[in-house]
């Protein structure tokens, strides 16, 4: 298949694998951000292909995941009303709140419809003018023009019965979040290509710049997040840390301004709480005053929400790269996709859930903790500061 | 008193996880195990129900009669290569085929909605009569009831059949063999893809047709030709991913598969990445799998290849020794990974 095949290419992976090996002289952590990678890397076991210096690290861009479990209550509640026709992506439906999920709601009598598209709520709104028609606006900055797009269409055609529950966070936020810690251990970015298509690279120049470290826009498919390596690790080596594009079939580096403009239309920043890592300032959007009316939470009144995450989970040290899933004694066990305890199990591109899906699990169950884990902060950083003073000596 | 010990008021499913039952619990996946496993299984115990296969095979003075029954509840109820109709017949004909039985007779019991169109009724009912006398089964018993309306979907049908079983073979889950061949009968996913394009207004370039057939013929060729079947499952709900574990379960073995073996057309392929879905857990109606042992692997797929119906089949796997009971699959680029069964159906992403 045109696009799909070539990019899933056996002897094309292995020459690119062969390639990254042929370059890589240290050990280096990668983190690729978007759940989309995380799932292509587990599912076609692309960290299998890699040499063992190279450690990949899954980060928090899976939307579904990092959606707070008090905003997923919220949802419930507002699902639950009997004049109320609530809207969603599939997989938001299977995502537990303190007590509940969608599906369970539905079953007790809940009217909730499984759309794929925003526009599709809006839809549902027209058809049905004596109901409240909800839309759960999840995701990062690539949902965002198509929910920002619903809401003005709204406005403009009149549309009163329709409102959005809006969950949207941000990447480079999150990325400078991980950076700026001082347990960080990443050392070089697979950017999330999606998020850039709408994005474009720029927002990423002052985070190489602060922190040094190397960020190449990667796409999803085996051969784009083998590529994505490469040029990440090259960087690290030759002791550059610059924004590059592996992605570049999908993405430009100012994204697609139009989409951009729609978004800002509709959305301003603010700060926005993330499953298993807590609130960040300025990573997320909220309706701007003008679309206010459409905003859920203020219509239905469930803006007092709050929620206790289980202690037992550690989701908020694997979404920062610090910790792998089969580090956590509830893996697959007292936590699984039908039980999951929290953010990185709940969704199928979570890294737990990915992990327990496509790997063995009792030889999971058994992996220890690879070598680079034991080296200290200090040694990895002490690497990376070597090479980039000895490029810089040589600039 | 024995009986009295046996007796527990109490549901083995904790009350707290689904007090309800879920639209998921009929998906095929581990939520429907889980109410077959603690609910119906211990409630009506017996050696032809625990063999867990597509249809019971009872053995009734000098003969083996096979049984099976499959209710349809299908949205929309007509969709590009078949309707509720085909799917009620072929449904169940196929449950009897993968016992290895010979056809008999049918019986179909329609609940129809209040306000239900009789000439859709009369179309349905021409569907089942073209897709019986293809498959050469008698439709000789049936029922009709009305519910009010809002308390249906028009119509949902059961059938249930009846076969003879004139071979020696036991086929089923628990005859398959370490070393044995894992036989797909053709490409996947058409008829999960085909509802789903309809029931979700999607369009593509070309329509993709549901691949509802019967399988009597081919099983029936299969047989003829003295292949020492040891297990059939067609790839119904949840699709090949789903029957192989199953299979794997029941049998306590490692299945194995190669997944740039399994054929799926392009457009079937297209649509599932469109969606997000993985067509290895689509539905179809007119596949199947077939355990033969290694060394009757090749004359299995002749004679398969030699039917319409079996054109695109390929072997796609082998069945390894038990380390683990468990099914996995070698990917494009090499590496093993699992092939778990899901929860429930499969969910369209967000990105």
């Amino acid at each position: 298949m045109k696009y799909l095949d070539e990019y899933r290419d056996a002897q094309a992976a292995r020459k690119f694998a062969g390639a990254i090996a042929k370059i890589t002289t240290k050990p280096w952590v990668l983190m690729e951000v978007c759940g989309g990678q995380t799932h292509a890397i587990v599912k076609f076991g692309i960290d299998e292909l890699l040499p063992a210096q190279i450690e990949l690290v899954h980060g928090p861009g899976c939307p579904v995941c990092v959606t707070p479990l008090e905003l997923i209550d919220k949802a419930l509640e507002i699902a639950s009303r009997a004049d109320t026709i609530f809207c969603s992506f599939g997989d938001m439906l299977r995502v537990p709140g303190s007590k509940k999920n969608l599906f369970v709601v539905k079953a007790e009598g809940g009217d909730i419809r499984i759309v794929y598209s925003p526009l599709d709520a809006l839809k549902v709104a027209e058809a049905n003018p004596e109901k409240e028609i909800v839309f759960f606006a999840v995701g990062f900055e690539t949902t965002a023009p198509a929910n920002a797009l619903a809401v003005r269409q709204a406005y403009e055609r009149g549309i009163k019965n329709f409102s959005i529950l809006v969950s949207h966070v941000l990447v480079p936020p999150a990325m400078e979040a991980i950076l700026s810690s001082s347990q960080n251990r990443v050392q070089g970015f697979l950017a999330a290509g999606h998020v850039c298509t709408i994005m474009g690279y720029t927002e990423y120049e002052p985070l190489v710049q602060k922190y040094r470290v190397p960020i190449v826009v990667t796409g999803f498919e085996p051969l784009d997040i083998l590529q994505g390596v490469y040029m990440c690790v090259k960087q690290l080596e030759e002791g550059r840390a610059e924004v590059e594009n592996q992605y570049a079939r999908a993405v430009r580096k100012d994204g697609n301004p139009l989409a951009q403009e729609m978004i800002c239309d509709v959305f301003q920043i603010i700060p926005r709480k993330w499953r298993g890592v807590g609130e960040i300032p300025q990573s997320g959007f909220a309706l701007r005053d003008k679309y206010r009316a459409f905003d859920a939470e203020k219509r239905f009144d469930v803006a007092g929400y709050s929620a206790e995450e289980s202690p037992e989970c550690i989701s908020g040290l694997i979404l920062q790269g610090l910790k792998k899933p089969f580090e956590c004694s509830a893996f697959g066990n007292r936590c699984t996709p039908e039980r999951p305890l929290g953010a990185t199990m709940v969704s199928s591109e979570g890294a737990c859930a990915a992990y327990y899906c496509y790997r063995s699990h009792t030889v999971i169950l058994r992996a220890k903790p690879e070598e680079s884990h034991s080296r200290s902060f200090a040694e990895r950083r002490s690497a990376q500061d070597d090479n980039w003073k000895r490029q810089n000596v040589k600039n | 008193m024995s009986k009295i010990k046996t007796f527990s008021p109490i549901c083995p499913i904790p009350i707290t996880d689904y007090p309800n039952v879920l639209l998921a619990h009929g998906s095929g996946g581990k939520l429907m195990h889980q109410l077959i496993e603690k609910i119906f299984l211990p409630a009506f115990q017996n050696p032809y129900l625990e063999a867990q296969h597509d249809g019971a095979v009872i053995p009734l003075q000098n003969t083996k009669l096979a049984f099976t029954t499959d209710s349809y509840v299908v949205r929309p109820l007509f969709f590009p290569g078949g309707d509720i109709g085909t799917l009620a017949v072929n449904g169940t004909v196929n449950d009897l085929a993968m016992c290895g039985a010979k056809l008999l007779y049918l019986s179909a019991g329609f609940i129809l909605e209040e306000g239900f169109s009789t000439e859709k009724l009369w179309r349905i009912a021409q569907s089942m009569k073209i897709a019986a006398n293809q498959a050469g089964v008698q439709l000789v018993t049936g029922d009709t009831k009305v519910v009010d309306k809002g308390k249906g979907d028009g119509v949902f049908i059961n059938t249930s059949g009846i076969g003879i079983v004139e071979h020696k073979l036991v086929i089923g889950p628990r005859s398959v063999q370490t070393g044995d061949k894992i036989i797909l009968s053709g490409d996947i996913g058409r008829h999960g893809m085909a509802i789903m394009a309809v029931r979700e207004g999607l369009c593509f370039e070309s329509e993709i047709q549901s691949d509802c057939a019967s399988l009597a013929g081919l099983v029936l060729s299969l047989l003829e030709r003295g292949i020492e079947i040891h297990c059939m499952r067609d790839l119904t709900r949840g699709g090949l991913a789903t029957a192989l574990n199953e299979i794997a379960k029941t049998a306590s073995l490692h299945l194995e598969i190669n997944e740039g073996t399994v054929p799926v057309r392009e457009d079937v392929q297209s649509a599932c990445e469109i969606l997000g879905l993985d067509p290895l857990y689509v539905a179809n109606e007119g596949r199947f799998i077939a355990f033969v042992p290694a060394s009757e692997a090749h004359k299995t797929l002749e004679v398969m290849n030699a039917h319409s119906l079996g054109a695109g089949a390929a072997i796609i796997g082998e069945v390894k020794s038990a380390s683990e009971i468990i099914v996995t699959m070698i990917n494009r680029l090499g590496t093993t990974r699992i092939l778990d069964m899901l929860s429930g159906e499969q969910l369209p992403r967000i990105c």
